[in-house]
């Protein structure tokens, strides 16, 4: 402990080091601290007070309504389609990003040589800006001029409208989402991976457990548990706050199909500036949010004592 | 047989991996080549991977000269390079005392901390455009900036860091008179630069590619960071001109993923040791 003073000293001065010690921590810790009240917790009171109130942006006085936005919001066939579509996006995602993720590190943990290539392809989407690939997957996925299509169409399948028609469009947005995490799940799995004793596997094998999928379930998945529910958590809450591949490639169209959570939140915020309904959406969300948290918070704890 | 079975198991891994690998650099093929077809080529029906007629020059000037796509890049470099400097002025002092000083609050402010860091900008982002549409710095960097000067995932991971620093060292240069400040500057963030750099990437990363808050605050084209300009290209150019749409994205996608080809252990130890996007 940094109170504790090497050798004999006065009462007077020990006393002295502590209030320094004391002044310094506040003073180190008061820039963090003012950032902290008035950029999260501060508007975080705001929103969960104009969530009970009738404001709108540019109104010049408000009243209390208690539960009404939260009423309307429940009723709003539009916030339950954007809820709905929401879960059903985290719902395709989720076990895709995961799986697929933990296939490719096991599968890409193997190799020697070609390691390094497989590691860049898959991590590349996750680098690159969202924004500009999904503009540009509008163009591979367009009816006529894209490359699935063409491909299709060499398969002798029909052509399909894969961000205008309702029923594809947010299956299509969600291999989207696929295909931008998989490579970050992929890395956190290799490092989960690259953590477990070569020996086991040594080990497992003079017991005879020769089949590589012995050896996966015996060994690897219970040894990746606490990475596994990591990478679950943070794919959860990634998937949950989609919003950039909406906004770009069907603005929630065609007729609602794709409408989300967070994008209804900025129409509502930010577009028609209702904003106490707004408020109310955002309170709807963190709370799902602070669900999702609440089990990281676990899931971190656990990792670092077995991890 | 046992040879046989190897070579099927790995022609069957390596099958597997390079149709994954085909479907993730699909759409960064099909941007690049897009990108040096001139239009004729884009709008016929047939499939065909490398252009006749090479447009490069055509497409990426007219990419240029439309919309300000080095600006956009150079926004985002201000914006990013700014959040990134604040963010460690502030959470290294405050990580550091967090973990080696006893003071007053000090249990409280770790659990708003830990509180903080579920929150995700969209949460506290109505009250704070109708408080910068008040003191009327929309608009402004400063506007692109200030939801993200604290990081309390900064606090947090460095903390871990910073208290496996040896409190000996700390005690000695405290007798040899060193004051609390140098000591953070001079000994413990050096020995923490693994775990900064990390950091840094884990912001640029996500402060580069953020649609969702620039899309608030910004509406004047000259501010706009990359992914906010690629929105106001697309939206001007109405999807008629595929070839200069696939340059910008090209151009506006590029500098991250050379950063990232570049870097690449960095970039991978960072993701691994932040792990949270």
């Amino acid at each position: 402990m940094s109170t504790l003073v090497q050798g004999p000293a006065a009462p007077g001065g020990l006393r002295r080091r502590e209030l320094m010690e004391k002044l310094t921590g506040m003073g180190f810790a008061l820039p963090a601290t003012l950032l902290l009240l008035t950029t999260s917790l501060a508007p975080l009171a705001v929103l969960v007070v104009m969530a009970f109130t009738d404001y709108d942006l540019g109104n010049l006085d408000f009243k209390f309504i208690g539960l009404a936005n939260f009423g309307k919001a429940m009723t709003d066939p539009a916030f339950r389609r954007a809820l709905w579509n929401t879960f059903m996006y985290v719902a395709i995602v989720l076990p895709l990003a995961v799986g697929l993720g933990l296939l490719v590190a096991v599968l890409v943990h193997g190799r020697k040589r070609t390691r390094s290539f497989y590691e860049v392809v898959y991590f590349l989407p996750v680098t690159s800006t969202l924004i500009a690939m999904a503009t540009v997957w509008t163009f591979v996925l367009h009816p006529k001029l894209g490359p699935v299509n063409a491909l299709l169409d060499a398969l002798g399948i029909e052509r399909q409208a894969f961000l205008s028609d309702p029923g594809l469009v947010l299956p299509t947005l969600a291999l989207i989402g696929v295909w931008h995490l998989a490579g970050f799940n992929m890395v956190l799995f290799l490092a989960g991976l690259t953590a477990i004793p070569k020996d086991l596997y040594e080990a497992a094998e003079v017991d005879g457990c020769a089949n590589p999928i012995d050896r996966f379930l015996t060994i690897t998945w219970p040894l990746l548990g606490p990475t596994t529910m990591f990478v679950i958590v943070t794919t959860s809450i990634t998937a949950f706050k989609v919003f950039d591949t909406v906004a770009v490639m069907t603005h929630g169209g065609p007729i609602g199909a794709s409408e989300v959570l967070l994008y209804s939140i900025y129409l509502e915020g930010f577009q028609y500036f209702h904003t106490a309904y707004a408020a109310a959406l955002t309170v709807v969300f963190l709370a799902f949010i602070l669900v999702f948290s609440v089990i990281q918070a676990f899931v971190l704890d656990r990792r670092t004592h077995y991890g | 047989m046992k040879r046989v079975r190897r070579v099927v198991g790995l022609l069957l891994v390596h099958g597997f991996l390079l149709a994954g690998a085909a479907f993730v650099l699909l759409p960064f093929v099909w941007m690049l080549v897009t990108s040096i077809k001139p239009p004729d080529e884009i709008f016929t029906a047939t499939l065909r991977l490398w252009p006749r007629h090479v447009a490069a020059v055509d497409n990426y000037s007219r990419a240029l000269t439309s919309a300000p796509l080095l600006r956009f890049g150079l926004n985002g470099l201000i914006v990013c390079a700014g959040i990134l400097v604040v963010q460690l002025l502030v959470a290294i002092p405050c990580a550091y005392a967090l973990a080696k000083l006893r003071f007053p609050g000090r249990n409280v402010l770790f659990v708003l901390t830990l509180l903080a860091l579920a929150i995700p900008v969209q949460v506290p982002a109505l009250p704070l455009y109708i408080a910068l549409a008040n003191i009327g710095l929309l608009n402004t960097y400063v506007s692109m900036m200030v939801p993200f000067f604290l990081s309390v995932f900064a606090i947090f991971l460095l903390r871990q860091f910073f208290k496996g620093f040896p409190d000996d060292i700390l005690q000695a240069a405290r007798l040899d008179g060193m004051s609390e400040l140098e000591i953070v500057w001079r000994i413990v963030v050096p020995s923490a630069w693994p775990a900064i750099a990390a950091f840094a990437v884990f912001s640029f990363v996500a402060h580069w590619n953020d649609l969702y808050w620039p899309l608030i605050v910004i509406s004047d084209a000259n501010l706009a960071p990359p992914p906010l300009g690629m929105m106001f290209f697309a939206d001007a150019e109405t999807g008629s001109n595929y070839g200069a749409l696939t340059a910008a994205a090209t151009i506006l996608t590029a500098p991250l993923v050379i950063a990232f080809l570049l870097a690449r252990r960095h970039f991978i130890a960072g993701i691994t040791m932040t792990g949270v996007k």
